[in-house]
């Protein structure tokens, strides 16, 4: 057990990590729980910033660790099926960026709603969905969340409307759910997801204007991984504080690879939605490993160093893991345990999305309505006729 | 009020016919003055319906009571509805406090307040994607745009976020929306505010498109569409708006709908299968009139639904007259004429046809602004005419 901890000592010793508050502990338990000090967020048109000071449960903890990994092994095992040829068409990868998707499930309910843009598979997942639903969308098989008539850009759960490929059109539909949200009266609120380079779209200055103007329950939250596919932030936007963008709509600029921040910011902005204030601007300052999609090998336009020193520094799951085990709140086996455990499941998942059949033909016309009579399509020419069920 | 037996000559006489001082929106005097003539044609049950240009049979229905214009069914249609269903709502410019810009929203605000009648700024993308996002969410929004010209700017919404989110979703997430405005050719208001989208948006898989002609057809219509838990794109025309139809008892319910999808026969004939829809079924009944005393019997079908179109309907007809002619405002090129020609030809009307198919359309041109170039970049009745004599070879 002491060696354990002076095991534990040292390891904090070396890292640079953030400084831990740590509460009263034994040392035959875990501790249950830790305050930690955060990033202070940078505020726009607000008067207070969210806490700096927060606590963290070490089932928390474990939670956002196994939804963290879950998500990298998932997006990395998408790489691998991709290079294989086993996933086709677009596959854009959100490894590095696990902490938005965790931290902002952290701080809203699953029955609030949220929709982002193609680099969507980690929220399908922190969404409700399951990894074999996802892999089996993504190799196109019947099994998939949407029975592989989606594919990666358009996978959708219950409160979650995908998955979008249009750049910058999911934010007026986000904007629509809240809209939704406040005309039924529910006090649920809608996060709308999109990239540095979609905030320079007009439609999102549309969005902003009407969501401040009728006070929508809205959160739009920007993921700024630095590059717009290959243009950098600096080539492609005149103000760079996306936080600011939204003028009249207060914001904060996030530290993105920390799942702590990211939460208490959400937890920040959701109290002010649904106080009725209206809607709220987040900028998560984040970073993607891989290219822009799985055809860009993501070095052409910046360093191999700079992937390798975010790597390095700001791994949001290695923070995590630093956190958890200085504290004292895990072992170093309990979460290779969970690290055993989720391969497999990735695995498992991979294995049924490889062998799952694909969709029958006789679903090929089917789902162009909803709820409506059966009707006759075209086929590719005059003399096939196919049935399209809905 | 019995009908004077001359057509008026003059506004003086038009004004005299409280019947028909009904003033669209922005037509001028000479257009009012055509649509008058037309309306007197239709008018009956007890109106005897005399003009210079002739007699017609109709098909009398049971006797109906109320005259209706068709921007007041559109009207009655959207209050029944939004009294229906409390998810009902409707957005877009100017529908709430200036009461619509053509008026169809008229009185709406006042009754259902801001939650259900709502202002947007002059932003098409944004309002449309919200209004998407909303019928994702559980609501069912009527989406206006002051003319479909302006769904241009938001045309991403429509096609991208509502006709294909069902598909892409297998099923899981439905878009009950309807798109609706005044669509195609006014008076006047020149190129960009003149365009026919029904061959655009009746392109696209995941969309029903629909084109009202008569009062009916769009109050029946647009309750159907709205009722429907998918995207319907609404297209109406401005010059129609202000057009009083003679209402059905059956129209007058609040339950009263029309079937998307099928198309209405307005006129029995032998000779020739005329289809049309929108604001040229007026036109092609008038053309009917006056071929009716040479003896040409035509048969013209209100499509009421673009897509999908109810081709069964046409294919009946034209195996009994065995000539086709469609009339549309839209350009000729990919257009809605072009459809039913290559629909007719594939299917088992063809064998039943004396001669090739005759589209009557638009002039290929942007839409000029003068009098004179703008009446000869639309089908008049005389092109109609001309057309349908030419088709069948007399």
């Amino acid at each position: 057990m002491l060696t354990n901890f002076s095991n534990v000592l040292r390891v904090c010793a070396q890292r640079n990590g953030a400084a831990a508050v740590v509460s009263a502990r034994t040392y035959a338990d875990f501790t249950t729980q830790a305050t930690f000090e955060i990033k202070k967020c940078d505020i726009h048109k607000l008067d207070e910033a969210p806490a700096t000071q927060v606590v963290m449960t070490r089932d928390e903890g474990l939670k956002y660790y196994r939804v963290m990994q879950t998500i990298r092994r998932m997006e990395l095992k998408a790489d691998q099926l991709y290079k294989q040829k086993i996933i086709r068409g677009f596959c854009h990868l959100y490894d590095g960026q696990e902490a938005c998707a965790v931290g902002i499930e952290a701080g809203i309910n699953l029955t609030d709603h949220l929709i982002t843009a193609y680099r969507a598979h980690g929220y399908t997942y922190t969404r409700g969905g399951t990894v074999k639903e996802i892999m089996a969308e993504l190799t196109g098989r019947r099994g998939g969340i949407a029975k592989g008539k989606g594919g990666s850009m358009h996978m959708y759960t219950k409160n979650f409307y995908g998955g979008n490929g249009i750049v910058g059109a999911q934010v007026p539909l986000g904007a629509g759910v809240a809209l939704a949200c406040q005309y039924q009266g529910n006090n649920e609120l809608s996060v709308s997801l999109y990239g540095d380079g979609a905030a320079n779209q007009g439609q999102i200055f549309e969005t902003y204007n009407m969501a401040a103007l009728w006070k929508l329950p809205a959160i739009f939250i920007c993921e700024n991984n630095r590059y717009g596919m290959g243009t950098s932030v600096e080539r492609s936007a005149a103000s760079t504080d996306y936080y600011k963008r939204g003028d009249y709509i207060p914001g904060l600029r996030v530290d993105g690879m920390d799942v702590l921040c990211v939460r208490e910011a959400t937890k920040f902005a959701a109290d002010h939605c649904r106080s009725g204030k209206g809607p709220m601007l987040m900028e998560l300052q984040t970073y993607r490993y891989h290219g822009h999609s799985m055809s860009d090998p993501g070095v052409s336009y910046r360093t191999r160093e700079e992937i390798q020193e975010v790597r390095g520094k700001s791994d949001p799951i290695s923070l995590l893991k630093d956190r958890m085990l200085s504290n004292n709140m895990a072992s170093v086996e309990e979460l290779k345990e969970i690290d055993v455990s989720v391969r497999k499941e990735i695995e498992d998942a991979a294995q049924f999305a490889t062998t799952d059949p694909e969709p029958p033909l006789e679903e090929l016309c089917n789902h162009i309505f909803y709820n409506d009579a059966d009707l006759e399509v075209r086929g590719t020419n005059p003399w096939t006729t196919l049935k399209s069920v809905s | 009020m019995t009908a004077s037996a001359s057509l008026p000559n003059c506004i003086s006489d038009w004004l005299k016919r409280p019947d028909l001082r009904i003033v669209p929106a922005f037509s001028l005097p000479e257009d009012r003055l055509n649509m008058a003539a037309s309306v007197r044609c239709f008018l009956r049950s007890g109106k005897n319906a005399v003009s210079t240009l002739g007699q017609r049979g109709f098909h009398k229905s049971a006797p109906a009571s109320a005259q209706m214009m068709v921007r007041d069914a559109l009207n009655q249609a959207m209050d029944e509805e939004l009294e229906r269903d409390e998810r009902v709502f409707l957005l877009g410019e100017e529908v709430a406090q200036y009461d619509g810009a053509y008026k169809v929203s008229r009185g709406l605000w006042k009754k259902y307040g801001d939650k259900r009648i709502i202002d947007t700024p002059i932003t098409e993308m944004g309002f449309t994607g919200i209004a998407v996002g909303a019928a994702m969410a559980g609501l069912r929004p009527i989406c206006e745009f002051m003319t479909f010209n302006f769904s241009m700017q938001a045309i991403d919404q429509v096609i991208n976020s509502a006709a294909k989110t069902c598909y892409m979703s297998a099923g899981r997430q439905s878009v009950p929306i309807v798109f609706r405005g005044p669509n195609g050719a006014s008076a006047g208001v020149a190129a960009q505010h003149s365009q026919c989208f029904a061959a655009w948006y009746a392109h696209c898989p995941g969309l029903k498109v629909v084109s009202p002609w008569s009062a009916e057809d769009a109050k029946g219509l647009l309750k159907s569409a709205i009722r429907d838990d998918n995207p319907v794109v609404f297209l109406e025309n401005e010059l129609m708006y202000g057009v009083p139809f003679e209402m059905s008892e059956e129209s007058q319910s609040k339950d009263f709908t029309i079937p998307i999808g099928k198309a209405k026969v307005e006129r029995q004939g032998t000779h020739v299968t005329v289809v049309t829809h929108s604001r040229y079924v007026s036109h092609c009944l008038d053309a009917a009139a006056v071929l009716a005393k040479e003896g040409i019997e035509c048969e013209v079908i209100n499509l009421r639904t673009i897509r999908p179109l109810d081709v069964e309907t046409i294919e009946a007809s034209v195996m009994k007259t065995s000539h086709l002619v469609t009339v549309e405002g839209g350009w000729p090129q990919f257009g809605v004429g072009a459809e039913i020609c290559a629909m007719v030809m594939e299917g088992p009307a063809f064998n039943f046809l004396d001669a090739p198919a005759t589209r009557v359309t638009g002039v290929d041109i942007p839409m000029p602004y003068a009098k004179i170039l703008e009446d000869n970049s639309l089908p008049q009745i005389k092109d109609i005419i001309a057309s349908i004599k030419k088709t069948l070879n007399v």
